[in-house]
């Protein structure tokens, strides 16, 4: 069985209505931590070593947050500055990190329409991500493909639902290990895993 | 070899204060009231364990009372006097003038012929220094207003003193001119028989010799002893200055409380002040409980019970003059809202001095031996009874009072009970209750001091007056219902113990409690309360960062140092709480608890070094591993 980290980072997160159900999804299942970094860190004081001690104890690491400005709310970037220190994360002597699994989890408000080369967006979400796959890599983390929920101002109830279930479903599965990761791989999202994300 | 008699008689007032004031102060009447009843129990008339020498020992024991005024100067700057020139002057000035006349007028009523009616008034007027600054500092009313403008009165009194010992001669020639013996002027003073410019020049020059020692030589002389580290020589040096500005102010006419007064109000800004407060302090409080007990030694209940009703009678209405006159002037001079209710209970008892006053007035055969012994008796027994009127005041009055004034607001509260009480609405909880108001959180708002209350009520805010001690004032203010109880009050421990009847009854609301230092951090989290702000410490390192920043540090890099350290702190506090609860029954004494404080956390700093560099954002490691790779390439 493999421990999960989730380092989730939401600020507002009072008012949002995807990230809640997601979180609550996956609260209580067993192996998985919660680390809500705007909850701990109100102040964006991160306390390095606690943080690397919980990345020594888990051996899959989850960045869940809503998508800003195409990347991440401030405080993970914060974390990764910090927490993800050479010598521990990476470097000749950073081996810390190497073979655990990184995998991001994301909300986003333009649908997945946009998010192409003839889109408004013009980029894909993979190609926004990269600098988090190219971070993994160098900490010589496998990086699978991200878990994202589209159009999160316009989403129903039941499509919410839908991706809450396959959010929970998803953990449970790299937890117990029944992923096959390089079936995983090559997907776009890991949501294909499951049905394709249109 | 040893003086058998000095030490029983020691052991006898000893005994008598160990056992009957803690008793006193248990019941909540406060030690005053202790020592008197203590004094009443071994004195002639219950146990007879002493006799006519309490007298003496009351004497001895009235330099407890220079010692007290003394302590009290020391915390006085001289501004802060120079601030309450009005109310010491004009309040002061006004209560003794309209007293005296008021009680004057009253004895010529009993037929008192009218130079024995004045001298009656003057002495009468005169309030107890002793039990009055012994109750405020002991209730922490020193700063309330009404304490404060008590002790402007005072302070007139003790003034007044030296006029009204030259009153008394000349108002006993009125009398019986021919039958006046002219020692007994010279009685008075040493010096009074010196020429009235010249007694003027002398005593200007003594006040200015104290002055100027304590302000330009008195700290070279401490700093000398010292540094000898001999503590039992700074106190000896402490006691002989204090004896020495006595003796001085005796020998020049002068009351030597209010020498001794100056002397503290000059050494107020020296650095050996607060050495000096904890060295005088404990011979203060022993020497005032000894006073204590030796007034209620010398009540003369022989004389009491041949006459009770009519005695009785006088000190009421003694007691009735003095608190309507206080009541009148305190009103006048602003006092408000119970405030002078309060003013005038603490002062309405006849003084200590009134003592002295009435056997010098024997001796100029102003008073006949019976007049005399029915002035102390009604003096001593209007002391005894002026714990009770505080007491009755606390218990009668101010929840009147406060009912009153808060008709309306106990109807609301009634009807809409807030989550949030706030107790102590001073700098602190005005913050707090800001912050909650602004962000649409209904709070009541529990404070004792009723000039704020005006002020935040006009602003919106749900207020009421009252002591939260009160278990009823709790339950008016809706604890029952409230999630919250935050007890930003400044008197500690009187928070601790709210904190522990509100756990007991009410174990849902949760406690936020200001705190003053780490011990008192520490008992909070022994009543389980988790939310303890300790009152400075943030402010402090929120400046260490600007010194920080002034010393060269980038803005950022300051903030990250004192928060560094703020973390590290509360890892120190947790530290020190596990060490505290193995010995938490530890006495620690008032005047002792900032240098505990001190050693202990700089030790636990030193133990659980936990100030390692601030390595974040660090790039001196990768440099050296991208400058080593290149070398090996090359």
């Amino acid at each position: 069985m493999k421990k999960i980290l989730i380092l989730f980072a939401h600020p507002t997160f009072h008012k949002s209505r995807i990230n809640k159900k997601l979180i609550d999804a996956i609260e209580n299942i067993k192996g998985v931590t919660i680390n809500n970094l705007y909850e701990n860190y109100p102040d964006f004081f991160i306390n390095i070593k606690k943080e690397q001690k919980l990345l020594i104890e888990h051996d899959v690491v989850v960045w869940h947050h809503p998508f800003y400005w195409y990347s991440a709310p401030a405080i993970i970037h914060e974390w990764m500055d910090l927490v993800l220190e050479h010598g521990f994360a990476y470097g000749i002597n950073g081996k810390t990190l190497t073979g655990k699994i990184a995998i991001s989890v994301i909300s986003t408000g333009g649908k997945k329409e946009v998010y192409c080369k003839e889109g408004r967006n013009h980029f894909t979400i993979n190609q926004f991500l990269t600098p988090f796959e190219q971070s993994a890599n160098l900490c010589g983390m496998t990086y699978l493909p991200p878990f994202v929920v589209h159009g999160s101002h316009t989403i129903s109830d039941e499509e919410i639902e839908l991706h809450t279930q396959m959010y929970r479903d998803l953990i449970i599965l790299l937890r117990d290990e029944k992923v096959d990761i390089f079936k995983l791989l090559p997907k776009e999202y890991s949501n294909d895993l499951f049905v394709k994300y249109v | 070899m040893y003086n058998q008699d000095f030490f029983f008689q020691a052991l006898i007032y000893l005994v008598a204060a160990v056992i009957s004031v803690p008793i006193a102060k248990k019941m909540g009447l406060g030690s005053v009231l202790g020592y008197l009843l203590a004094g009443v129990i071994i004195g002639p008339f219950v146990l007879h364990l002493v006799g006519s020498e309490a007298g003496e020992v009351m004497h001895f024991a009235e330099f407890g009372v220079v010692l007290m005024l003394f302590v009290i100067g020391l915390e006085l700057q001289p501004s802060l006097l120079w601030k309450m020139r009005k109310s010491i002057f004009g309040l002061g000035g006004l209560q003794v003038l309209i007293t005296s006349i008021v009680i004057a007028g009253v004895a010529l009523l009993f037929n008192f012929k009218i130079n024995r009616a004045i001298a009656i008034g003057l002495i009468l007027a005169l309030s107890s220094t002793a039990i009055v600054l012994q109750t405020l500092s002991e209730k922490g009313l020193m700063r309330n207003i009404a304490g404060k403008s008590a002790f402007s009165v005072l302070l007139f009194q003790d003034m007044a003193v030296i006029p009204i010992l030259a009153i008394l001669p000349i108002l006993a020639t009125m009398g019986i001119s021919a039958n006046i013996p002219d020692s007994a002027l010279n009685d008075i003073t040493g010096i009074a028989s010196l020429p009235g410019w010249i007694q003027l020049l002398i005593i200007i020059s003594v006040i200015a010799s104290i002055i100027f020692v304590g302000r330009f030589v008195a700290r070279y002389i401490f700093r000398f002893i010292a540094e000898t580290g001999l503590h039992e020589v700074f106190t000896a040096l402490a006691l002989l200055m204090v004896i020495g500005i006595a003796l001085a102010m005796d020998q020049i006419g002068l009351s030597p409380a209010l020498g001794t007064f100056i002397a503290g109000v000059v050494l107020a800004d020296n650095e050996y002040r607060h050495e000096l407060e904890t060295t005088i302090d404990p011979f203060k409080g022993l020497l005032l409980g000894l006073f204590f007990i030796s007034v209620g030694a010398s009540i003369n209940f022989f004389v009491l019970i041949e006459n009770p009703f009519q005695i009785m009678g006088f000190v009421m209405l003694l007691i009735v003059l003095k608190f309507s006159v206080l009541l009148v002037l305190g009103r006048l001079f602003r006092l408000k809202k119970g405030y002078e209710f309060l003013f005038a209970f603490l002062l309405a008892q006849s003084s200590e001095f009134a003592f002295v006053l009435i056997s010098f007035s024997k001796q100029n055969q102003l008073f006949d031996d019976r007049t005399a012994g029915l002035l102390l008796l009604v003096v001593t027994l209007s002391m005894v009874i002026s714990p009770l009127l505080l007491i009755f005041n606390d218990k009668a009055i101010s929840p009147i009072l406060a009912r009153w004034q808060n008709k309306l607001e106990y109807d609301e509260i009634d009807e809409q009970e807030n989550p949030v009480i706030i107790a102590g609405f001073g700098r602190f909880g005005l913050v707090i209750g800001r912050i909650l108001l602004a962000n649409n959180f209904n709070v009541t708002i529990i404070d004792s001091n009723p000039t704020n209350v005006e002020i935040l009520r006009k602003y919106g805010f749900k207020l009421f007056f009252g002591d939260v001690t009160r278990p009823r004032v709790l339950e008016k203010a809706g604890i029952k219902n409230a999630r919250m109880l935050i007890l930003s009050m400044a008197e500690y421990d009187e928070a601790l113990k709210v904190a522990k009847i509100v756990r007991k009854k009410y174990p849902d609301v949760e406690i936020l409690a200001r705190a003053k230092d780490i011990f008192n951090v520490f008992e909070f989290f022994n009543l389980k309360v988790k939310n303890v702000q300790r009152e400075m410490f943030n402010s402090a390192t929120e400046l260490g960062a600007k010194a920080l920043t002034n010393l060269g540090f980038t803005r950022y890099e300051a903030y990250r140092a004192a928060r560094t350290f703020k973390h590290h702190e509360d890892e120190v506090v947790q530290e020190l709480y596990k060490h505290w609860q193995e010995d938490e029954k530890r006495f620690i004494q008032e005047t002792r608890r900032f240098s505990e404080q001190l050693s202990e956390t700089l030790q636990a700093e030193k133990n659980y070094s936990i100030h390692d560099g601030d390595d974040a954002w660090d790039v001196n490691s990768l440099r050296n591993e991208v400058i080593s790779k290149s070398e090996t390439d090359n």
